[in-house]
Formats: C-alpha cells, sequence, structure tokens
C-alpha cells in the first residue's frame, strides 16, 4: 500500500519534482532530524542542560572531543558553566523552533483572515487593511518586533518579564510578518474573486463566509505555503537575531541566538567551539528551510514552464 | 519557384510522460498574391507551425525533421539565416494587440527601431517611414499619434500598429495568428479588408491562422485543415467550403450556425462520418418526476425597466465620500443606460452586441452580482431590489441562474464535479437524504450527457465543452425556471459549440426552461433566440423578432452589424 | 503633475501624524516617566512638582500639540538613562549610521541589479546557479553571525582589518565622516559587507524574478519576430521593464538596512543611531526609542516620497493617466 501512495504521489507534477530534486530531499530529511530531536530532545540529547545537578563548573571550557583536552563524553565540548555542547544546542534549537513556528502560524492566521476578507469584501475595509499593510510592509520585520518588544516590556511589570518573554516574542515576530501574508492572500483573492465559479457560488446564494474559505482560501494556499516556509526561516532568523542582541527569549530558556551571544565573548580568547557549533546548526536549519522554501517555489510556480 | 514551401515538416514537444507530436509530415506551399487559411480546433497545431516558420517555437518544443524553404532557401537548421528574414522577409502578427507591444516605449522608438535593424536609413529618413507606415494602416494624424504609448491605443488601433511594425521592413511574407480573435465584428472587418488589400498592393504572401470559418470564407483563397497535428484536407477555400471531404472538414463547414436562415438544431458530423441531428442521448424523464410537471403560461417573468449602471471608479477619496451617492466623478463609466426589456416564459431572449455594450452587465444585474444605479428589475412581479439596492435573494430563490463564458475559470478546481452539482442541492434542501442526492446528481449528470464516472473526478481532467456540460447540470441544480446563458459558446470550438446549444436547445424544451442568451456572435443569436436586443454603449438600438431583425432591420448599427459579420454562406 | 506630487506628500504628513502620535503614546501611557526621571522612591509632591512642571496635567491635545512642537524642531526630551538630551545624542550618531547605510545599500543595490540581471537572463549557465547559491547563504545566514565570521577571518586570523570602531573621523562640524581616512574608509568595509549581504540576495532574487517573467510575455516575443537581436532584446527591452520594481525594492532597501544596521553596529560596535536604540530598549529608555521611532518614519516617508516621484517620471502609464485626468 505504501507502494501505492508513493506511485501516486510520484505521479502528481509536485510529486516528481520532489523526488527528482536531491535539494528538496535533502533538505526535508534534514528537517526532519532536527525536528525529530528536539521533539524528542530528552532522548535524543545526552544531558538536560538546565538541569543544576548535571551541570559542573569543573567541566567548564572543555573543547570538542577530538582536539586537545576533549573529553569523550561531551563530544562538542562544554560551555563556560559546563554544560554539554551537543545537548545545550538540541535544546535550543527547541526554543528556536517553537518560536518559530508559533510567530509564523499567528502571523499567518492573522494575515490570511485579514487579506482574504479585504479581498473579498472590498469598501473602505480594504482601503483601510491595505494602507495598514503598506505602511508595516515599510518597516522591517527587525524593526517591528524590537518596537513591540520594547513597549512590551514597558507594559508589563517586571517581575512577569521572564514568564512573558517567549510569547511576547511570538506576538512580536508574528505580528511583523503578517501583512506579507495579508498581501499575498489578498492579491490571491482579488484573482479568485473574478474568478466565474465565485460569481456561480454567489448566485446559488451561497453565504459570504463559505465562499471566502471554502471555495476560495484552498485555491490560494500554493503561494501561500512558499511564503509560510520562507517566512518560517526568516521569523527563526529573527528569533535568534533577537535573542543574540540580547532582547529575545530570557537566558534561562537559551535558544540558538541566545547560545550565539554567550559563546561570542569567548570566540576570541580561543574557545571558539562556543559559538561555532550553535552558529553552524542554526545556518544548516535555515539554509534547509529556505532551499525547500525555494524548491516549493519554483515547482509551485504555474507561470516557469517545465523545461 | 514559391515564395513558401513547407515539406514534411514534423514538430515535437517532449515532456516527461511522453513526447506530444504537434505536427507531423505536414506540406504546404504559398504563392505572393495569396491568402492562405490554416483553420483547425484547438490543439490541432496550427499556431505551432506559424511559430515553426520563424524558429520561436516555445521549448521544449522543437522542429525533429522536414524543411522550410523561403524563395527556395532553406530556413530550418539555419539560425542566421532565419534571424535575418525575421523582420526582413517574413513579418509577424500576433493574436492579442494588448500584450504585443513593449508598454514603455514609444510607437515612434519601436518602429524606427525595427526598420533600423533591417533597413540602412538614419534617424529622419525612418521616422518618415513610420509615419507613412501608420497612414498606410489607417491610423488618422499619424504624425501626432506616433509619439503615443501603446496603451494610449484602443483594440483595433493596436493592433494595426502591429501590422505597422510587421510590414514596416517590406517582408514578403505575413503571418497572422488569430490576427481578430480578441476584437469586435466591426473593427475585425476592417483589419482583414487591411491586410487583404496590403497583400494586392505589396504583392505579399499571407497566412491567416484562425478557427472562424467565417473570416476563412472571406478572406482567404486557399485553406487547410488540421486536426490533431495532420493537414486533413488542403485546397481552394470556395472548392472546400461547398464540398469539404474529410470527417473533419465537413464536422467544421456543418457545425458553423448559417447566417441567412433558421435551423432547429446543429448538424454535427460524428467520428465515424455520419451526419446526426444530436448527440445527447434520450433525457431522462427523472428529472421530471422530481421537478414536477411545468406549464409555460406565456407569463411575464422578468422585466427591466429604465435601468442604468454607473461604474465609479474607486479612490479612496470616493470611498469615505459622504455625500449623495449619485455624485459621479469623470472617471464615471456608463456602462448600461436607461434599458428596459421584457421576458415571457417559454421564449429565448437574446441579448447582442460588441464589447462595451453592456450586455455581461445586464446580466450580472439580473443575477444579483453587481448593483444597478437606477431602475427596476422585476421576477415574477417581485422586485429583485430593494430601495437600498439590495439584492432580493428571496424574490428570486434559486429560479434565476448563470452559465459563463470561460469553462476554465467557471468550475473551483479543488472541488470534485460530484461535490460542485451537490452543493446547491444541498442549499436548497437542507433535509435531502443521502440517497436522494445521489439520485438527483446522477439525474443532473445523465441529463447533461455525461458519464456517471465523471462525478468523482475533477475539473481539470475535462475539455472546455465537458467543463460547460457540468457548468450546465450545476445550473440546473436548483431548478431554475429563468437560464441566462452569458457567452456560453464563445470559448469553445465550433463543433463542440454546435454540441453544447443542441443541449441547451433540448434541455430547454424537455424542462420547459426561459433563457436569456448573451452573445457577440449574431450567427448563432439568430439559431438560438425568437426575439432579440441590439445592444450599444449600453443603450437598446432595437428589440425584435429574430427572423424580422436579420431579414429586416430598422436601426443603422444592425444593419451595419449584420452587413459585417464573416459569413461562411458569402463563398456558396 | 503637481496634483499627484500634492496627494503623495498629504499622504506623507499624515504618516508623520500618525507615528508621532504612537510615539507621544509611548511617551505618555507607557511606564511612568515621572518615576524613570525623580526615582522609584520620590516623594509624592515631588512627583507632582515634576508632573505639573513637565505639563502633564494639561489635557491630552495640548500635550500632543506641545509635543509635535517639540518634535518639528528638534526636541526630544531628555534620555532617562543617559540623562542627556536625545536630539544631541542623535545628532552625534546619525553620520555612522547614514554613511554605513550609504555605502551599503550602494553596494546591494548595484551588485544585486547586475547579477539578477545576469542570471535572468542566462537562466541555466553554471555561473548562475553557482550565483544562487551563494545568495541563498545570503538569505540563510543571520546577518550577525555574518559579522562574526567576517571578524573571525579578517580580524583575528588574517589580522587586516579593524574589528570594532569607526576607525579615525574627520569633524565637519555637523558632519562627521570616516570617508576622508584610510583607517575610516577600512573599518567601513567589514559591516558595510555584512550589512549589504542580505538585502543584495534579496535583490538578486528579485530582479531575476522579473527578468524570467518579462522573457516570457507576448511583447518580447513580438521582438524577436521582428528581428530584433538576442542582445538588444534582453538589455533593452527586457531591463527597461525589468528596472522598474526595483526602484520600489531600492526605497524599502534603504529601510532594511537601516533597521539592520541595529545588528551590524552591536556587533561592530559602530557608534551609530542602532546601537542607541537597542540600548534604549534594554533599558526601556522612552525617550530615544521614541525618537527613534520618529527619526526612522521620516526617512522611510521621505524615501518613499522620492519612490513616487521617481516612478512618476519613469512608468509612461502612470504619468499619462494623471494627465487625462
Amino acid at each position: 500500500m505504501l507502494k501505492k501512495t508513493y506511485n501516486k504521489i510520484y505521479d502528481t507534477d509536485i510529486g516528481y519534482s520532489f523526488f527528482n530534486s536531491k535539494i528538496a530531499i535533502t533538505s526535508s530529511v534534514i528537517l526532519l532530524i532536527i525536528f525529530l530531536c528536539s521533539v524528542f530532545a530528552g532522548i535524543v540529547a545526552p544531558y538536560n542542560p538546565f538541569d543544576p545537578a548535571s551541570v559542573s563548573l569543573m567541566d567548564a571550557f572543555t573543547p570538542p572531543a577530538w582536539s586537545e583536552g576533549g573529553n569523550p563524553s561531551f563530544v562538542l565540548g562544554t560551555d563556560q558553566q559546563g554544560r554539554d555542547m551537543f545537548s545545550t544546542m538540541i535544546y535550543g534549537s527547541r526554543i528556536s523552533l517553537i518560536v518559530g513556528f508559533a510567530s509564523i502560524i499567528f502571523a499567518m492566521v492573522l494575515g490570511v483572515f485579514l487579506g482574504v476578507t479585504s479581498g473579498y469584501i472590498g469598501g473602505r475595509y480594504e482601503i483601510v487593511v491595505m494602507r495598514l499593510t503598506d505602511v508595516q510592509l515599510t518597516i522591517p520585520s527587525i524593526l517591528m518586533a524590537l518596537l513591540v518588544n520594547g513597549i512590551a516590556k514597558s507594559i508589563i511589570s517586571q517581575s512577569m518579564h521572564s514568564e512573558m518573554a517567549i510569547y511576547v516574542l511570538i506576538f512580536a515576530i508574528g505580528i511583523s510578518e503578517w501583512p506579507q501574508f495579508a498581501r499575498v492572500s489578498r492579491a490571491s483573492t482579488l484573482v479568485e474573486k473574478n474568478k466565474e465559479y465565485v460569481s456561480a457560488s454567489r448566485i446559488i446564494g451561497l453565504s459570504n463566509i463559505i465562499i471566502m474559505f471554502k471555495h476560495i482560501l484552498p485555491n490560494i494556499l500554493r503561494p501561500l505555503l512558499v511564503i509560510a516556509t520562507i517566512g518560517l526561516a526568516l521569523a527563526i532568523i529573527t528569533e535568534s537575531t533577537l535573542s543574540f542582541l540580547g532582547v529575545g527569549v530570557p537566558p534561562t530558556t537559551p535558544s540558538l541566538g541566545t547560545l550565539i551571544r554567550f559563546g561570542n565573548s569567548f570566540l576570541f580568547s580561543g574557545e571558539w567551539w562556543i559559538t561555532f557549533f550553535p552558529a553552524i546548526f542554526l545556518i544548516i536549519l535555515a539554509l534547509s528551510i529556505n532551499l525547500l522554501g525555494d524548491w516549493m517555489r519554483d515547482a509551485l510556480n504555474p507561470k516557469l514552464k517545465i523545461r | 519557384m514559391s515564395l513558401l514551401q513547407v515539406n514534411n515538416l514534423n514538430i515535437s514537444y517532449p515532456t516527461r510522460k511522453e513526447t506530444i507530436v504537434a505536427s507531423k509530415d505536414v506540406e504546404f506551399n504559398l504563392e505572393r498574391g495569396e491568402i492562405l487559411g490554416i483553420v483547425g480546433e484547438s490543439g490541432s497545431g496550427k499556431s505551432t507551425i506559424a511559430n515553426a516558420i520563424i524558429n520561436l517555437i516555445d521549448p521544449p518544443g522543437e522542429i525533429t525533421g522536414g524543411s522550410i524553404k523561403i524563395d527556395d532557401n532553406e530556413l530550418r537548421s539555419n539560425e542566421d539565416v532565419i534571424q535575418k528574414y525575421r523582420g526582413k522577409k517574413i513579418g509577424f502578427v500576433f493574436q492579442d494587440p494588448q500584450t504585443s507591444l513593449n508598454p514603455l516605449f514609444k510607437i515612434k522608438d519601436q518602429l524606427i527601431e525595427t526598420i533600423q535593424t533591417h533597413l540602412d536609413l538614419d534617424y529622419q529618413e525612418a521616422l518618415k517611414k513610420s509615419i507613412r507606415l501608420l497612414e498606410e494602416v489607417g491610423i488618422d494624424n499619424a504624425e501626432e499619434r506616433i509619439e503615443d504609448y501603446p496603451h494610449q491605443f484602443s483594440g483595433g488601433m493596436r493592433q494595426r500598429v502591429v501590422i505597422a511594425l510587421a510590414i514596416s521592413c517590406e517582408p514578403d511574407l505575413i503571418i497572422a495568428d488569430e490576427p481578430t480573435t480578441a476584437l469586435d465584428v466591426s473593427i475585425q472587418y476592417q483589419i482583414l479588408e487591411l491586410l487583404k488589400d496590403l497583400t494586392k498592393k505589396r504583392n505579399l504572401g499571407v497566412i491567416i491562422i484562425t478557427h472562424d470559418m467565417g473570416v476563412i470564407a472571406e478572406t482567404t483563397n486557399k485553406v487547410i485543415v488540421m486536426r490533431y497535428g495532420v493537414i486533413v484536407e488542403q485546397g481552394d477555400t470556395k472548392e472546400l467550403l461547398t464540398n469539404p471531404k474529410s470527417t473533419e472538414a465537413r464536422s467544421l463547414v456543418i457545425s458553423v450556425p448559417p447566417t441567412n436562415k433558421k435551423i432547429d438544431r446543429f448538424k454535427l458530423i460524428s467520428p465515424d462520418g455520419k451526419e446526426i441531428t444530436s448527440d445527447s442521448k434520450n433525457l431522462t424523464k427523472n428529472i421530471i418526476k422530481t421537478w414536477g410537471v411545468r406549464e409555460n403560461k406565456n407569463q411575464k417573468l422578468l422585466e427591466l425597466s429604465e435601468v442604468t449602471k454607473i461604474f465609479d471608479e474607486q479612490t479612496m477619496a470616493s470611498s469615505f465620500r459622504f455625500g449623495s451617492k449619485n455624485d459621479t466623478n469623470d472617471k464615471a463609466v456608463k456602462a448600461v443606460n436607461d434599458v428596459s426589456f421584457e421576458l415571457y416564459e417559454g421564449e429565448t431572449l437574446g441579448l447582442v452586441g460588441e464589447s462595451g455594450s453592456g450586455k455581461s452587465t445586464i446580466a450580472k444585474i439580473i443575477t444579483g452580482l453587481v448593483r444597478p444605479t437606477n431602475g427596476e428589475i422585476f421576477y415574477n412581479n417581485l422586485s429583485l431590489y430593494n430601495s437600498k439596492r439590495k439584492y432580493q435573494i428571496e424574490n428570486s430563490r434559486g429560479q434565476i441562474q448563470m452559465i459563463f463564458q470561460d469553462p476554465y475559470s467557471s468550475l473551483n478546481p479543488r472541488f470534485k464535479v460530484r461535490d460542485i452539482i451537490a452543493e446547491p442541492i444541498k442549499l436548497f434542501q437542507k433535509n435531502i437524504s443521502k440517497s436522494e442526492l445521489i439520485q438527483n446528481t446522477h439525474d443532473l449528470i445523465d441529463i447533461v450527457g455525461m458519464t456517471r464516472q465523471s462525478l468523482d473526478r475533477y475539473p481539470h481532467e475535462f475539455s472546455g465543452g465537458q467543463r460547460q456540460r457540468i457548468s450546465i447540470a450545476r445550473a440546473l441544480a436548483t431548478r431554475p425556471r429563468l437560464l441566462v446563458c452569458d457567452e456560453p459558446t464563445s470559448a469553445l470550438d465550433v463543433s463542440i459549440q454546435a454540441q453544447i446549444l443542441n443541449l441547451l436547445k433540448d434541455i430547454q424544451d424537455e424542462l420547459h426552461l426561459t433563457m436569456l442568451f448573451i452573445s457577440h456572435d449574431l450567427p448563432v443569436i439568430r439559431q438560438m433566440c425568437n426575439r432579440i436586443v441590439v445592444l450599444k454603449n449600453g443603450s437598446v438600438c432595437e428589440t425584435k423578432e429574430s427572423e424580422e431583425l436579420f431579414n429586416a432591420p430598422d436601426h443603422p448599427y444592425t444593419q451595419e452589424l449584420i452587413r459585417l459579420m464573416p459569413k461562411i454562406e458569402s463563398i456558396v | 503633475m503637481f496634483g499627484y506630487f500634492l496627494k503623495r506628500l498629504l499622504q506623507a504628513i499624515l504618516v508623520m501624524i500618525v507615528v508621532a502620535f504612537v510615539s507621544f503614546s509611548l511617551f505618555n501611557f507607557v511606564g511612568d516617566p515621572i518615576i524613570s526621571l525623580t526615582g522609584e522612591d520620590s516623594s509624592i509632591e515631588r512627583q507632582a512638582e515634576v508632573r505639573e512642571a513637565l505639563g502633564l496635567n494639561d489635557p491630552i491635545y495640548i500635550q500632543f500639540t506641545k509635543f509635535l512642537g517639540n518634535v518639528i524642531q528638534g526636541d526630544f526630551g531628555i534620555s532617562y538613562q543617559l540623562k542627556r538630551e536625545v536630539s544631541d545624542l542623535i545628532a552625534e550618531r546619525m553620520p555612522a549610521t547614514l554613511e554605513l547605510v550609504f555605502v551599503s545599500a550602494l553596494l546591494a543595490i548595484v551588485i544585486g541589479v547586475i547579477l539578477g540581471v545576469y542570471t535572468g537572463i542566462h537562466r541555466d549557465s553554471f555561473v548562475s546557479n553557482i550565483i544562487l547559491v551563494i545568495s541563498l547563504a545570503g538569505v540563510s545566514l543571520p546577518t550577525f553571525i555574518i559579522g562574526i565570521m567576517l571578524i573571525y577571518l579578517f580580524s583575528v586570523i588574517l589580522g587586516v582589518l579593524p574589528s570594532f570602531g569607526r576607525g579615525e573621523v574627520v569633524d565637519l562640524g555637523f558632519w562627521t565622516t570616516g570617508f576622508l581616512t584610510v583607517s575610516g574608509l577600512k573599518a567601513l568595509i567589514l559591516p558595510s559587507v555584512t550589512l549589504s549581504l542580505f538585502q543584495m540576495t534579496y535583490v538578486i532574487r528579485l530582479v531575476r524574478a522579473e527578468m524570467m517573467e518579462i522573457l516570457q510575455t507576448d511583447y518580447i516575443k513580438f521582438a524577436k519576430a521582428r528581428g530584433i537581436q538576442k542582445n538588444v532584446v534582453n538589455y533593452k527591452h527586457a531591463l527597461k521593464n525589468g528596472l522598474i520594481p526595483v526602484i520600489t525594492i531600492t526605497g524599502i532597501n534603504i529601510g532594511t538596512l537601516i533597521a539592520f544596521s541595529i545588528i551590524t553596529e552591536t556587533v561592530f560596535q559602530w557608534p551609530g543611531m542602532g546601537l542607541l536604540f537597542i540600548n534604549a530598549v534594554y533599558f526601556v529608555d522612552i525617550p530615544i526609542m521614541s525618537a527613534y521611532m520618529i527619526m526612522v518614519a521620516f526617512i522611510f516617508v521621505m524615501i518613499n516620497f522620492i519612490v513616487d516621484i521617481t516612478y512618476y517620471f519613469i512608468d509612461p502609464r502612470i504619468r499619462i493617466k494623471d494627465e487625462m485626468s
């Protein structure tokens, strides 16, 4: 039965494109591995670096296992507090992925809703939403995220900062990313709105909500999927940037960006691995997502003729 | 020595699944002073041949064999020669004047550049020549208009500019790929006359590719009929049209709606060559059981009274304007102007007009897609729009349905055919049982002549004609009394058009439907309608019984339209 | 023509007022400015004094008007944390950021357009593929990582370029420039490359997509059918159409660069507005935050305005539409 499903997928244009693209397969596999590792971090990581009991300052600054002074029980070395690099990376990637996914989903739901409704309903509502989108699009996401973060911080009392930090971050990045979903879904909705199957649905008497979300939405998913994928990479990079700058996730639950920040101070004094490995991990993560998104964009684009 | 000699031309498109043969062993020739027509239904390969002559086939298509000679010079596999010949020896005219010209360059620059590429003239000389060319193709005020940009010309004017560009370097051969398909009848007439004129004056050889048999009859000397990449018949135009021999040619000729008389059903040629009158199977009586018997009491079903529609351009200022909605700005377009007519049970009323006549807008107003600015619309003596101009759908309740023009956008690509048809049924009969629903769906797909297996497929698996049948099934699902048909066959091949029109007539008879039939195609209107309303620029020119209209039209516009429409009978 | 400009100008002013209002709200409703100025354990009387002195008891529209008046004159108040006039701080830091952004923008757009056009026209060539792979890396590498990597390579290992600061700057009175000294120019290299890389790859991809789409249009096909040479078709006909979106991109580009300069300035300890801002966020220094917001909004709005005007002169369709009405 598996083979039958495989054949069915292979037969479609997308399936064919996927299975013939080494890039698409490689990046998907990498992403799958990273994803599974972070979900099952407890099992995959040899240590829990956030459990004070398992961390000892005595192990601090151990270089990777293959270099001089290395310790095989800490494959990639330890950081300044004695935490195993490999474990911190796995846990860190978990945070990065959570924030990345959550913010993109938030942005997508908000953006698609506003985009589809404004495109379909039109009138003053559309104009207001459009202007809002335009204005916000001129503000780069980093800035937006920083501003929202800063404002939220000053509203929330000091004591709640750590607890709320992740939610604030997800909100901030989500808010900075919704306009591109809105813009694309509105443009696609406008195109679909002019198609005759929408007119037919209106004549039949289907309610506007059904037309928008049962008829139009499934037809505009393709470009949205591409944007979501590339947006995910961007969200992860934004989160790591914010954490690097010190205004992201709290240090108690470090993401990859935070780890890089920690290690940056030791880069020039020789303990390069503390920054290096999280950085490489982050790069691989972002690169895989972007490659997948790139492939998706070409595969789902009806205008690019098959060569 | 012929101007153009094509021998054994073979073109194929390798795709990942298979290699599609676009043209096989095509052979023909063309002399100076001749106009050759290449006709065939979509997918027949006619455009591919044209593109092959100038070697601009879209990849991955390629010429796999044969020879193309201009004045005995072999063009094939000789890119340098072809490059020199393009524009200089061979001029090409594309179908869509909207997209053929670069929007960022003035007409002057595009003309002069083309001229200077091939002819040895300096700027001033090229400019003078360009102005003369524009005059030759019938553009007034050429000296001023040459400074304009493409979007400042209307569709017909743009096509003239395109023709000017094509003949600018004095070519001997002109290839025109559906040059008038996107234009109105009156403009089409002018463009074709222009081409005939140029052929005579400059002793050109011209190839016209079209699917319109009327154009073939009135413009060409020779004609080639193609099907699936193969030439099925070729010869003198008059000969072929009076006495077609191949099944394909016979099918094409016989499906063309006659312009000089009214027939009951379109004739068709079945694949094995026999003449049949209708190919829809016996309509199931089931559906009549569920719908109940209807009678046509010849009451007034629909009435439009002084309906007007003004389209205001939506600007930020206008949306937030709090004044009266009747304030118009000068960007307003009066699409429908004081239109009144009546529609009686059981009849078919035709709305005919060219683009901009308002016919589609009227259809949209009747079905509630567009709000009228002024006027009243009554269905069964109930007003369809309340004082706030909101569509009162309760007053028509599924009794008004519509069939659309574009079969490729009228069905939701993500829905199975079954769901497309079932959805309206479920909406109107909320408590219908599953078995009854299936029965109804089956009845509908039967009535439009498609198999029950089609129900589980997706729209993209079907051809244009089949998709229109599905659209008809969907429209019938709410048991309408009034069927509005907005150019339902304009996008279909001529033989498929005949099938669909026959189907519509059959359904109308069986189910006692009333139809509002909209088209720009006069012969089709004549065949389908009892009465006809002629529209121009949003206003009614005249309303008459159809035979009376064609035999003795009153309004000068109607007379003009009838005079200019391409008639296949002209050559017989 | 002036109608078009006037409309755009009015829109710009409207946006600025909205931004100013948001900024103003920050001041008044977020956190307590009084506490920040007088300290957490100041007396109630002292707080009331300060409140009166700052005019915080007046109705909102009066406060807002005063705020606007101040802003237009360049007075943004006093930094909570650094206890200095915000306008002075900004004036000091602005040249550093603007020079950095200018050089990066130049790099990103010029190189981006050239490579974008090349990869768009020569779709499948080997060189194009290499360029695309590198551009992908540019999008996937966070700016700060690029910065760190470059520092590690050029400062630590090779030791040829400085890893922080602006180098020697020349004081021109209202402006300090690093363009006129060798060390100033050297110090510019790594940060501007870092900053421009992300944008450059974005421009490459965009221009490439545009070019590829244009090359499939009917008018390009018609030009080929008229015998116009391939190079002319590619570099004259297609390019002119392809450059139009680049102009909008340039506008957004500069905005993004200013935002990303925050990161670059942090990594390279570049004494610009970005570094100032990030510290303000960290310490919840509202006056600097709101001032930065207004300054940046002003730059964005101005750039958009210039882009709109340029569009008017380049795309005849907009010009004709305007002239006809």
